[in-house]
């Protein structure tokens, strides 16, 4: 019942986010058609507004842009204008005017999710280990050479990780491509670029969450019942100890998955990330609204499935 | 409850493992291109006759025509569709023939009906075409894209047989050809565009014109092209398979250069610019002049600036040779005028502060600066403002982030900003903007001095000089001179070359040397990278075309020479 609601919630809060992005693209200075060289003549401006409903009021722009617009038809009858939200149509790319909204994503997104996928799995795979080592080794040399070294995962931006991994290992090395998409041996160095820095974040989750865990009652309680260190750690305490790490996976994924301008930038990967940024800096209004939806609906749908992942998880958590 | 937690765990298993499987799905490898250009920015659109922006246009000329193509050594006209011309003793009136082997990669023939199909939707203000501009040369032009006029017919473009077009302009105009090789001007299939609209260029198959038809293309990623086997001149377009690449990142376009995954660097922008100094030097870097003048705009009708006096005592403490040796570091040349030397054989007349760069030596460059600065604060103090004094601080307006990682434009505000405060003890202060508000508040006049550059779409001094014509849409400096127009007006009508020139210079002197609505700073130099050991084809020239049919690898082929009719 919780989760139905939950879900149920989500249309008009996705509404309601669609709505925002729209209107707040417009009130930017500027337009989608302010360009370095001024068109021929204003008969040309205007016929382009047109062509693109520009020049409408912003409530019919809304209307048309939401699909519950009627129009008189050149035959004289009245009937709804075909597209909108409502239809599942983002309409056209305003910049990109050769696609439209849904191309742009259907062409990107997988690149991005396949990136972001493997970024998330390199992420856990090195955070996890590296927090679980750091919290039962909790005060010794090797917790603080690993947390120093989450500290550092974090510190370091992906846009300096980025190039140095292409320095070393592309042009000197020469193991991997230095950019474009295409074979598994592509995505390597963005997986790491992209994933070091949750990596570094997940460490200290894991270590957070585990050193709690090891700390209360039932993991005493465990020990005391004679269960073995091995059972200890990894039956009793682990699974509490990364409830943290799960709680954050949710925007981390819905971050990872919807491409990173940064390293698809750096490794100029044809994901969608980088439309995520210039789409909003050219005005591009259906892109804008389009990418923002696409966010929004990862962003909610993964903290529902992170909230379900929850109750399975811990006992100790219930939805009425 | 073990068993929630172990389902728990499974889930979370799971997800990881849907991710893995994404993670090995997607990956589409392709063959490699026998030539891969690095582009730059993703075209907005192909659509010839809608683009606006260069990467748009190298693509749009790749895969369409019109009646004359750009020699690649000097970008001039050549014969494209039409094999060759006539013109009217008057000058007005060209009659173009058209190659009985032209066609589209279709197959179907193209014709003279094409041709004018094809000029009349350009015209059309319904089709939107921001250079529709170029039909003004071209009787009826101007009324059609203005919208005064809807008869298309009336466009002065006939058909007289399926080979023969002819074309009455308003004005004798030498450089008509170089229009017609315009990407406005080419030749678009009129049947796929009735059906698809304006989405035809994503028509299955699309009918090209030109030396390459499209095989697919990848927002962000890449174009495919491969040759139009119908070309007219397909026996000598180099290369089977082309890719253009897009990519708004300068290291990443270097790298894939080094690596060879990338064989040309097509464009400046995908070059780090912070690197110039560096790769100037290496052999295959290419630097080049080209149509291209840099400079910043004032706000005519904004107090102070509304006095010409004050705008040549700014101008005339420019030290623009600081400018490109310590900040641009390409070669650039210092200009004090608009029009770069050599447009079209035209030499642009000495704006302000030219005498001071034809110096020899460093000393007497520094004392003819100081000249100049002596000039510059007798000017303020004769406008009212000795010393500065009363002299409102005013903005001096860019795109962040514009001009490469170098961050050029925001370097070279900041050395304008000491030297007004240096010489004049002006208070200027820096505003950095985001491209689109720099665009918008430059076309409200929303500034007090702004950034700017032009580049030249074709081989003549209009090109340059029309921007500031008064009411012309790219003028944004609020200036208004029936003088200047009057003598472009005339300069166009004139059908005496040495006296065009004349007027032409006239026009100039008026624009950099009495009123100075504008300072140039500097004329461009282009800049593209290739391997010469590996590849030919590629030849500097001032309207930077680079067509990719000419581009080969050495010793693959017999020399693509543009076919003479």
């Amino acid at each position: 019942m919780y989760f139905l609601r939950r879900l149920l919630f989500l249309v008009p809060l996705t509404l309601l986010i669609a709505t925002m992005a729209f209107f707040l693209v417009r009130v930017a200075p500027g337009g989608p058609f302010d360009r370095e060289r001024r068109p021929a003549s204003p008969a040309v401006e205007r016929a382009l507004a047109a062509k693109y409903h520009l020049d409408e009021s912003l409530a019919s722009q809304y209307l048309r842009f939401l699909g519950l617009k009627w129009e008189r038809r050149p035959d004289g009858t009245w009937g709804r204008v075909p597209g909108g939200l409502l239809a599942g149509d983002l309409g056209l790319s305003l910049k990109y005017r050769d696609h439209s909204v849904a191309d742009i994503i259907r062409q990107g997104l997988p690149v991005s999710l396949t990136l972001g996928g493997m970024a998330f799995l390199f992420s856990m795979g090195i955070g996890i280990p590296m927090g679980f080592f750091t919290a039962v080794r909790r005060g010794t040399a090797g917790d603080w050479l690993g947390s120093a070294l989450a500290l550092v995962f974090l510190c370091i931006p992906g846009f300096v990780v980025g190039p140095v991994l292409i320095l070393l290992f592309a042009l000197q090395a020469g193991w991997f491509p230095v950019g474009l998409w295409g074979t598994p041996m592509h995505a390597v160095l963005p997986m790491v670029a992209l994933g070091l820095y949750f990596g570094g974040r997940i460490a200290r989750l894991t270590r957070e969450g585990m050193t709690q865990a090891l700390q209360s009652e039932f993991v005493r309680t465990a020990r005391a019942k004679g269960a073995s260190e091995f059972r200890v750690l990894l039956h009793h305490a682990f699974p509490i100890g990364v409830m943290p790490v799960v709680s954050y996976s949710g925007p981390m994924l819905a971050d990872l998955l919807t491409g990173s301008f940064v390293v698809e930038n750096i490794f100029q990967i044809p994901g969608i990330g980088v439309f995520m940024v210039n789409s909003s800096l050219s005005r591009d209004y259906t892109m804008v609204v389009g990418l923002v939806l696409l966010y929004a609906v990862l962003l909610l749908v993964l903290n529902l499935l992170v909230d379900v992942a929850y109750s399975l998880l811990d006992p100790r958590v219930r939805y009425e | 409850m073990g068993w929630a937690r172990d389902l728990g765990i499974r889930f979370f298993v799971l997800c990881l493992g849907l991710c893995l499987a994404g993670a090995l799905t997607g990956c589409r490898p392709d063959r490699r291109a026998d030539l891969v250009i690095h582009n730059g920015a993703e075209p907005e659109t192909i659509d010839p006759q809608v683009l606006t922006g260069q990467a748009d246009g190298r693509v749009g000329s790749a895969l369409f025509e019109g009646l004359t193509r750009y020699d690649p050594a000097n970008g001039r006209a050549i014969p494209g569709l039409a094999s060759s011309w006539d013109v009217s003793p008057d000058g007005r009136r060209y009659t173009f023939h058209l190659r009985t082997n032209a066609a589209f990669s279709t197959g179907e023939p193209i014709t003279s009906d094409d041709v004018v199909w094809s000029w009349r939707r350009a015209v059309n203000p319904l089709t939107a075409a921001d250079y529709s501009g170029f039909f003004y040369y071209v009787k009826g032009g101007e009324a059609l894209a203005t919208g005064a006029s809807t008869n298309l017919a009336s466009l002065g473009v006939r058909a007289i047989d399926p080979h023969t077009v002819e074309v009455d302009l308003v004005n004798p105009t030498p450089f008509f050809p170089d229009l017609c090789g315009m990407r406005v001007m080419s030749v678009v299939p009129r049947r796929t565009i009735e059906q698809f609209g304006d989405q035809w260029v994503r028509a299955t198959p699309l009918p090209c014109s030109g030396p390459y038809e499209l095989v697919y293309w990848r927002p962000n990623d890449r174009i495919r092209m491969r040759r139009n086997p119908h070309y007219w001149d397909a026996p000598h377009v180099a290369c089977e398979v082309v890719d253009v690449l897009s990519g708004d990142s300068p290291s990443a376009a270097l790298n894939l250069f080094l690596t060879g995954d990338v064989d040309v660097l097509i464009d400046k922008v995908v070059i780090p610019s912070e690197l110039n100094d560096v790769l100037k030097e290496r052999p295959d870097f290419h630097r080049y002049d080209y149509l291209g003048t840099y400079f910043f705009r004032f706000n005519v009708t904004r107090k102070p600036f509304d006095d010409p006096r004050v705008r040549r005592a700014i101008n005339l403490v420019v030290d623009r040779k600081r400018l490109v040796e310590r900040i641009t570091r390409l070669g650039e040349r210092p200009a004090t005028a608009l029009t770069p030397p050599g447009t079209g054989g035209y030499t642009p007349p000495p704006g302000l502060g030219f005498e001071a760069l034809q110096a020899t030596n460093e000393a007497a460059y520094a004392a003819a600066l100081r000249t100049n600065v002596a000039e510059a604060q007798r000017l303020m103090a004769e406008a009212g403002f000795p010393g500065g004094k009363g002299f409102p601080p005013f903005t001096y307006m860019f795109n962040a982030g514009g001009g490469g990682g170098a961050r050029m434009h925001e370097n070279i505000g900041v050395e304008l900003q000491s030297m007004l405060r240096e010489h004049l003890g002006l208070q200027v202060e820096l505003r950095p903007v985001e491209w689109k508000t720099y665009m918008s508040e430059m076309s409200l006049l929303n500034f007090d001095t702004i950034r700017g550059s032009w580049v030249g779409d074709y081989q003549d001094p209009t090109t340059f000089l029309d921007c500031f014509l008064s009411g012309n849409g790219n003028n944004r400096t609020g200036w208004k001179n029936a003088r200047y127009d009057g003598l472009l007006a005339s300069a166009a009508a004139e059908s005496d070359p040495a006296r065009r020139t004349e007027l032409l210079r006239e026009a100039e002197t008026l624009l950099v040397r009495d009123e100075v609505p504008i300072v140039p700073l500097f004329n461009y130099k282009g800049l593209y990278a290739y391997d010469p050991t590996r590849w030919e084809g590629i030849h500097p020239n001032l309207t930077d075309e680079h067509p990719f049919w000419a581009i080969r690898r050495r010793g693959a082929a017999p020399s693509p020479r543009a076919s003479e009719p």
